[in-house]
């Protein structure tokens, strides 16, 4: 008996790194906490590759919902699947981006090969990754004395550095400068021809209009609207996306 | 080959300090009395460069010393308080005790002198008078061997202080030079030993204000710790030192060290 | 107040004079007491570590009792090493009862207590910072707590310097284990309590400075090392 579990475990472990995790398949999800429902029966089903913007008013579950992806939080009710995989089994193989990056008290350099240690990759890809986000001339300097922009440029290289499948970014450039802003949008749009699975929460209509293959619309708690770029822009079906369009809406 | 050799050195580093206690050293458990007044730093420079023994002194009251010794925390034990000196013989834990030295206790004083007993030399009625006049007294109160002669001393005069302990009587639980300390500060009388007495540096206005009295006797007496009790007893070099405490060098040697020209010890050990 | 001068300009002097006597103890204090620091934090980093990060079944019951134990009485730890390594105690083969090593020992069980219960408080505050960010990495416990304890390493420096302060400062314990013998296990504090109990207030405060003065030392270069840090928002 203790042979066959062994087998299926070893499987499973197998079956967990090569298996694909897209397409991603949400179903009647609910997340409570306490008395207050905050993701209230959200259904989604993302395919396989390009880049899907989720946006919505203030308070409407964005960011839950991307660290509910991501296995952060557990689901109250409701089912979702990556592939054959529940979300925490596949957190290594996904990446997420805070909108306030979270840097480790080492200079530049030591962010990215902290991770690349800790993922057991090559020591020798740090400098390309810094290079790639323009931060090589920093490499040495204190991460927490970099600018907004460095710093959110540093976090997106960390991200990178661990090969996810599908990367997250809540909301990576509120209040960053245009030219970082830009900056940021062009590493993420490299990733995404790379193959990178790309989903990205913002309340910048411009930066939703350039980046998004497809528009999730959440409003209070459920997924309103989920149309491509084409059709979401010029015409939302909802009401509720119409008025935060036009910046109208009432949350 | 290499990396044994440095593991060895390694350990030996390591543990260096805790094997010191080789053949050429011994700890001896003694009084603080005979630490306070400087007669070691006089007596063992004399002893280790002849036997080129190193002798470590822990002085602690005399109860605590007899204490550890039992504990065969030590190799001598060096105390003034026969009766108890003797029980530790007769329950095994020393070899043989022999009288080495004595000094004498005193009674010390403000100048103010409020019970009125200055000049006296009879300790007993100098007590009562202390206690009729209600003067603060400050007693060691920590079963060392002045603890237990100053009780003597108190019984013999028909006084039983611990009914005043915490009024008049105070007894600080500490040793000598702490309660010289706390005695001087609250302006209390305090017996204490001469030779503590005489290189004490705080006397501030403090006399010695009975003396004299042939029940005041100190008597010191020394002790090899019994290897059959201790098998970690060093018992060579003890054995050197309590003979050479008592031959006629030591007795000499004793007999020499003076502090303010004053002969603190008077060495007593029986010719052998 | 006179004494005070008194004291002050004895001090000086013992230093001026380069006394061979004074820097022994001095260097065995420093000994000692750093190597006692060295070990508690070995001991209570890992455990302050593992208990700011863990959520167990009666953590707030060891929470309180680390807290407890940072106020454990010098003299109660002397006697509970001196119980052990007395030659009648279970340890007394070792033969280390009166060295310096005993004074190591019952200052580490002194402190590492106040390095445990102090550092949980510091790392568990910088992983209330770094812990969504470590598990969207997937890190295991034990990069999470190696991740800490070196981002941490200035705030830790000041842990393990309180750490440090108590155990150079502490008498109770060392006189005990150590036996206060000169040349041997003689150290600041069992001189000072030694010179006090001949009656040499002077000698004895002037020493109390001169440890001052060294503990003085030791806090301004950790302060130098932290504000260098802090510099560079590695704080």
């Amino acid at each position: 008996m203790s042979d066959a579990m062994t087998m299926t475990g070893v499987a499973g472990a197998a079956d967990t790194q090569s298996s694909p995790i897209l397409p991603l398949s949400v179903r009647d999800v609910v997340l409570r906490f306490g008395d207050v429902t905050v993701l209230d029966g959200v259904s989604l089903d993302l395919g396989t590759s390009g880049c899907t913007v989720v946006m919505g008013p203030n308070g409407s579950g964005k960011s839950l919902l991307l660290k509910l992806l991501h296995g952060l939080i557990q689901p109250s009710e409701g089912q979702l699947l990556w592939g054959r995989h529940s979300a925490t089994e596949v957190t290594a193989r996904q990446a997420l981006v805070f909108q306030k990056p979270v840097l480790l008290r080492r200079s530049v350099a030591a962010n990215i090969d902290f991770v690349l240690n800790a993922r057991g990759k090559a020591r020798a890809r740090r400098d390309a990754l810094l290079d790639h986000v323009g931060l090589a001339h920093k490499a040495d300097q204190p991460a927490r004395l970099l600018s907004g922009g460095e710093a959110q440029r540093l976090a997106l290289a960390r991200a990178l550095a661990t090969d996810p499948e599908v990367l997250f970014l809540d909301e990576p450039t509120a209040s960053l400068d245009p030219a970082s802003v830009l900056a940021i949008e062009r590493i993420v749009s490299d990733a995404r021809g790379r193959g990178v699975r790309i989903i990205f929460v913002t309340h910048d209509m411009g930066q939703a209009r350039r980046m998004a293959d497809d528009v999730v619309f959440l409003h209070r708690g459920r997924v309103a609207e989920h149309s491509t770029a084409a059709e979401f822009f010029p015409k939302p079906s909802c009401a509720a996306a119409r008025e935060y369009l036009n910046g109208g809406i009432v949350v | 080959m290499l990396n044994q050799h440095l593991t060895a050195t390694t350990i030996a580093l390591f543990i260096g300090g805790a094997v010191w206690a080789q053949d050429q050293s011994i700890i001896v458990q003694s009084t603080t009395s005979t630490a306070n007044s400087g007669l070691y730093d006089h007596l063992l420079p004399i002893f280790q460069a002849e036997t080129g023994i190193q002798v470590n002194v822990v002085a602690v009251g005399t109860g605590q010393a007899i204490k550890n010794a039992e504990n065969c925390d030590g190799d001598v034990l060096l105390v003034h308080a026969k009766a108890s000196e003797e029980k530790f013989v007769a329950d095994g834990f020393g070899t043989k005790r022999t009288d080495l030295m004595y000094n004498d206790f005193v009674v010390v004083g403000p100048a103010a002198d409020p019970a009125g007993v200055a000049g006296m030399n009879d300790v007993q009625g100098a007590l009562a008078k202390i206690a009729d006049g209600g003067a603060l007294f400050a007693s060691r109160g920590d079963d060392s061997g002045t603890h237990k002669k100053e009780m003597a001393l108190w019984a013999d005069s028909g006084v039983d202080p611990s009914a005043a302990s915490g009024g008049w009587y105070r007894e600080t639980g500490s040793g000598m030079g702490a309660t010289l300390n706390a005695g001087i500060g609250m302006g209390a009388y305090v017996m204490t030993d001469r030779a503590t007495w005489i290189s004490f540096a705080n006397k501030q206005d403090y006399q010695i204000a009975v003396q004299g009295d042939e029940d005041m006797f100190n008597q010191y007496g020394v002790i090899p710790v019994n290897p059959a009790r201790c098998p970690s007893v060093n018992v060579d070099a003890a054995q050197t030192f309590a003979d050479w405490l008592v031959s006629d060098e030591g007795q000499d040697a004793i007999a020499g060290y003076k502090v303010a020209d004053q002969q603190l010890f008077f060495p007593n050990a029986p010719d052998s | 107040m006179q004494s005070i001068w008194e004291a002050l300009s004895l001090a000086v002097a013992l230093v001026l004079s380069g006394d061979a006597d004074l820097l022994e103890i001095v260097l065995l204090s420093l000994r000692v007491s750093l190597t006692a620091t060295a070990i508690a934090c070995l001991i209570g980093l890992p455990i302050g570590a593992l208990v700011a990060i863990g959520r167990f079944r009666g953590r707030s019951a060891v929470l309180i009792v680390m807290n407890a134990l940072m106020g454990l009485p010098p003299v109660v730890v002397g006697l509970l090493v001196y119980l052990h390594l007395s030659r009648s105690g279970p340890l007394g083969f070792l033969g280390l009862l009166y060295t310096p090593t005993a004074m190591i020992i019952a200052q580490t069980i002194l402190i590492a207590p106040i390095v445990a219960a102090l550092s949980r408080q510091v790392l568990e505050d910088l992983h209330a910072e770094y812990a969504e960010q470590f598990r969207s990495l997937c890190l295991t416990r034990l990069q999470t707590v190696q991740a800490l304890l070196w981002d941490a390493r200035y705030s830790l420096l000041t842990v393990g310097l309180a750490g440090f302060g108590r155990a150079v400062a502490e008498v109770g314990a060392v006189i005990i284990v150590g036996g206060n013998i000169d040349h041997l296990t003689r150290v600041m504090t069992t001189a000072i309590a030694l010179e006090t109990s001949k009656g040499d207030l002077a000698l004895a405060l002037a020493l109390g400075i001169i440890l001052l003065v060294i503990a003085l030392g030791v806090n301004a270069a950790v302060q130098s090392v932290r504000m260098t840090a802090a510099r560079q928002a590695y704080v």
